[in-house]
C-alpha cells in the first residue's frame, strides 16, 4: 500500500499557495528594496498588518478543520492561540535579558516588581528558542488532548461542547489575569527586544516574520487539504453527518474527534506564536471568550468546510475591522454581529459559496 | 422478477444440514450453543420498570434469513440494540459465533467481530459520494493513523465495484449520497453493510418508504445475501415478510410469542389476537 498522502491539487490550492508565495516573496521585497517615495513601496505598517491577518488566517484554518469538517463548534480556540502566544512571549521576555527596566539578567521585569527571587520552574528553558518552539506545539496540543479526551469520551456534543469550550477559555482568562500565575498578570508579556538575535523593530525582521508566517500558513493549508482528502478526513466528515453510523462502521469516533481537535489546537498555537512577535504583546485579553467567537464568524463569513474560505474570511473580516474601528470604533461589534447574521441567513456557504465558476470547481 | 427458486437458503429448518462451515471441532463447540451464529438467552432490559425485553431467548442459525415481526413496542429495536452493544441488558446471555460474549464487548468491537446493522431510517453519509460511503464501510484498519495514510488498492476498488453492481448504484457512484432517492439510500446502506463483510446482518425495516418495485428488488437482494451470511430482518410490511422469510419470529411485549413458518405463525391464535387480528 503506498504510504503517500492522497492529495490531488485543485485550482483553489494553486490560488492559495500562489497568493501566499507572492506575499512571502514579493511584499517583503517591496518593503525593503524600494524607497518610501516609490509607488510600489509597501510600508512596514502594512507588512505587520498583513502578518497579523495571516496569523488570524492560520487560526481560522484551524477552526475550519475542526468545525467545518469535524462539525465540532469550538468557541474556545482563542485559548490555544493565546497559549501558543504565551509560549513565544516567554522566550521573547527572556531575550530582553538585562535590558529591562530593572536590569535583571534572569528575571523578567514583572517578576522583579513582584519581588520574586527565582524563576518559576515553568519558565525553565524558556530562553532557548528550540525549547520555546516545542512548548508552542506541546502546550496547546496537550491541553486539547486532555480536554478533548474528557469531552469526547463523555460524548459531549453540539451546543454543550461549545459552552464548555467557552468555559475553558474563560477559566484561562481568569487564571492568566492573576499575578501569581507568573505570566505578567493583566499586563501580560511585552517590551520585546529581539528574536533569535534579530531586532524586532527592524524592517527586515518584520518583513522576514511576514514571509515566515505566509510560508507556514501555506504549508498548514496544504497539510489541512491533505488531511481533508485522506480517508481520515472523509471519516471526520462522516462523523459530523452521522456519528452513530460511523460508530457502527467500526470507527472509534472519539479518537477521530480527538485527533482533529488536537491537530487544530496545535495549528492555533502556532498561529499565536507567530502573532506575538509581530504585534509585540500577549496579554490575558487574548483568552477572552469574545475572541473565540470572532474566529467562528470569520470562518462562517468566508465559508466553512473549504479551508480557503476560512483564510479569506479571516482576512476580509479583519481588514473590515481595521477600516471600521478607524472610522466608527463603537459600531464595530454591531457590524460584526450583523455580518454573522447576514452570512448565516444569506450566505450559508460563505463568501466562497456565492458563485463558483465552472472552471474552478 | 422476484421469484426465489432454490437459492442457498433452504437452511431455516431446525436441525439443518449445515454446510462444510461446521467441521467436527466446531460442531463439538457448537453443541453448547446449538450451532447458532447468534444466541440470546434470558435477556431482560427494563427502562424505569418497563420491560422492553422480558426474558427473551432467540437463536439465529448460520446462513439463515430470519424475519422478526411484532407490534410497536414489542422490543424489536431493543433486541437489535442489545446485539450491537448499544443497550446493555439487566440479565441474560448473548453470544455471537459461539465465541464472542456480546455483553462484554464495545460497539466497535462487535462490528469488528462481524455484526453489521442497518438502521430503520436510512443513514448514509449524505455529504460524501456513494463510492466514499462504501469505502468507509469497507473492512479495513480503522485506526486514526492508519486511515490518514491509506489509499484504495486495486482489489478494494474491485470489491467496491462489485458491491455497487449488487445494489444497483453503479451509475450514481460519484453522486453525493444525499442526492439519492429514499430507496437508493436504503440500498446504499445495505451495500455499506456488505462492505463490512459481516457474518450477521441486522436490517431494520428495509422496505419502509419504498415503492413497490423497490420493495421487490430489496426482497431479491436480501434473499441473495442469505446463505453465505445470516440475515435478520425486522419488518412491518407483511407482504414483504411473506416474500422473503423462511422462518418468522413474532415478538410481543419483549418475549417470543410465536416462531415458525409464515403460515404457522399467521394461523397461530395468539398471534392473531395481538398482532394480525388487531
Amino acid at each position: 500500500m503506498p504510504r503517500t498522502l492522497p492529495l490531488r491539487l485543485q485550482f483553489s490550492d494553486f490560488g492559495v499557495v500562489g497568493i501566499l508565495a507572492f506575499v512571502a516573496a514579493v511584499v517583503p521585497a517591496l518593503n525593503l528594496l524600494t524607497s518610501p517615495e516609490s509607488a510600489l513601496h509597501v510600508s512596514t505598517f502594512t507588512v505587520t498588518l498583513l502578518g497579523k491577518y495571516l496569523c488570524y488566517a492560520l487560526l481560522a484554518l484551524a477552526v475550519d478543520l475542526v468545525w467545518g469538517y469535524g462539525g465540532i463548534l469550538t468557541l474556545g480556540h482563542g485559548a490555544f492561540f493565546a497559549l501558543g502566544g504565551y509560549a513565544m512571549g516567554m522566550y521573547l521576555m527572556r531575550q530582553i535579558g538585562d535590558r529591562g527596566v530593572y536590569g535583571n539578567p534572569i528575571l523578567p521585569d514583572f517578576m522583579v516588581f513582584l519581588n520574586w527571587q527565582d524563576l518559576p520552574w515553568y519558565w525553565w528553558g524558556s530562553s532557548s528558542f528550540p525549547f520555546a518552539m516545542i512548548l508552542v506545539v506541546v502546550v496547546p496540543g496537550l491541553l486539547a488532548l486532555v480536554f478533548g479526551w474528557f469531552a469526547f469520551r463523555s460524548r459531549v456534543t453540539g451546543v454543550y461542547l461549545s459552552i464548555i469550550t467557552q468555559a475553558l477559555t474563560y477559566a484561562l482568562l481568569l487564571a492568566f489575569f492573576r499575578n501569581d500565575m507568573g505570566f505578567g498578570g493583566n499586563n501580560g508579556l511585552t517590551d520585546f527586544k529581539d528574536i533569535v538575535g534579530f531586532d524586532l523593530h527592524a524592517d527586515a525582521t518584520r518583513a522576514a516574520l511576514l514571509a515566515v508566517t505566509a510560508t507556514i500558513l501555506g504549508a498548514a493549508y496544504i497539510g489541512c487539504r491533505a488531511i481533508s482528502a485522506s480517508r481520515l478526513g472523509r471519516i471526520v466528515v462522516a462523523i459530523r453527518d452521522a456519528e452513530d453510523r460511523a460508530r457502527f462502521l467500526g470507527y472509534r469516533v472519539e479518537h477521530f474527534k480527538l485527533w482533529i481537535f488536537v491537530v487544530s489546537a496545535i495549528l492555533a498555537g502556532i498561529a499565536g506564536a507567530l502573532y506575538v512577535p509581530q504585534v509585540g504583546i500577549i496579554n490575558p485579553s487574548e483568552f477572552s471568550p469574545l475572541n473565540s467567537i470572532e474566529i467562528v464568524i470569520w470562518v462562517a463569513v468566508g465559508g466553512r468546510g473549504s479551508l480557503y474560505g476560512a483564510i479569506l474570511g479571516a482576512v476580509l473580516v479583519n481588514f473590515a475591522k481595521t477600516q471600521f474601528t478607524g472610522l466608527f470604533p463603537e459600531a464595530w461589534l454591531f457590524v460584526l454581529g450583523g455580518l454573522f447574521v447576514l452570512a448565516t441567513l444569506f450566505l450559508p456557504r460563505g463568501v466562497v459559496g456565492i458563485r463558483r465558476p465552472s472552471w474552478a470547481r | 422478477m422476484g421469484k426465489m427458486n432454490d437459492g442457498p437458503m433452504n437452511v431455516a429448518a431446525p436441525g439443518m444440514e449445515t454446510k462444510p462451515v461446521a467441521d467436527a471441532a466446531a460442531a463439538a463447540a457448537a453443541d453448547l450453543l446449538h450451532g447458532a451464529i447468534l444466541y440470546l438467552d434470558g435477556i431482560t432490559v427494563s427502562f424505569d420498570g418497563f420491560h422492553a425485553l422480558d426474558d427473551l431467548s432467540l437463536d439465529i442459525e448460520r446462513g439463515e434469513l430470519r424475519c422478526i415481526i411484532g407490534p410497536n413496542g414489542a422490543g424489536k429495536s431493543t433486541m437489535m440494540d442489545v446485539v450491537t452493544g448499544k443497550t446493555r441488558p439487566d440479565v441474560g446471555e448473548a453470544y455471537f459465533d459461539r465465541q464472542f460474549d456480546l455483553l462484554k464487548m464495545s460497539e466497535t468491537d462487535i462490528v469488528k467481530a462481524g455484526i453489521g446493522r442497518k438502521f430503520q431510517k436510512p443513514t448514509v453519509f449524505e455529504q460524501l459520494p456513494v463510492v466514499v460511503n462504501l469505502e468507509l464501510a469497507m473492512r479495513a484498519k480503522k485506526g486514526v493513523w492508519a486511515t490518514l495514510m491509506v489509499r484504495l488498492n486495486g482489489e478494494q476498488r474491485d470489491r467496491i465495484d462489485a458491491v455497487l453492481a449488487t445494489i444497483g448504484l453503479i451509475d450514481c457512484r460519484h453522486q453525493h449520497a444525499g442526492a439519492l432517492s429514499h430507496g437508493q439510500k436504503q440500498w446504499l446502506e445495505i451495500g455499506m453493510l456488505l462492505m463490512q463483510e459481516p457474518q450477521l446482518m441486522l436490517i431494520d425495516e428495509p422496505a419502509a418508504g419504498m415503492t413497490h418495485q423497490e420493495v421487490e428488488r430489496t426482497a431479491e437482494l436480501l434473499v441473495s445475501l442469505a446463505g453465505e451470511r445470516s440475515v435478520v430482518v425486522v419488518e412491518h410490511d407483511m407482504d414483504f415478510v411473506r416474500s422473503i422469510a423462511r422462518r418468522v419470529t413474532v415478538l410481543h411485549e419483549g418475549r417470543v410469542l410465536a416462531d415458525g413458518s409464515m403460515d404457522t405463525v399467521q394461523n397461530d391464535p395468539k398471534v392473531l389476537e395481538v398482532y394480525l387480528g388487531s
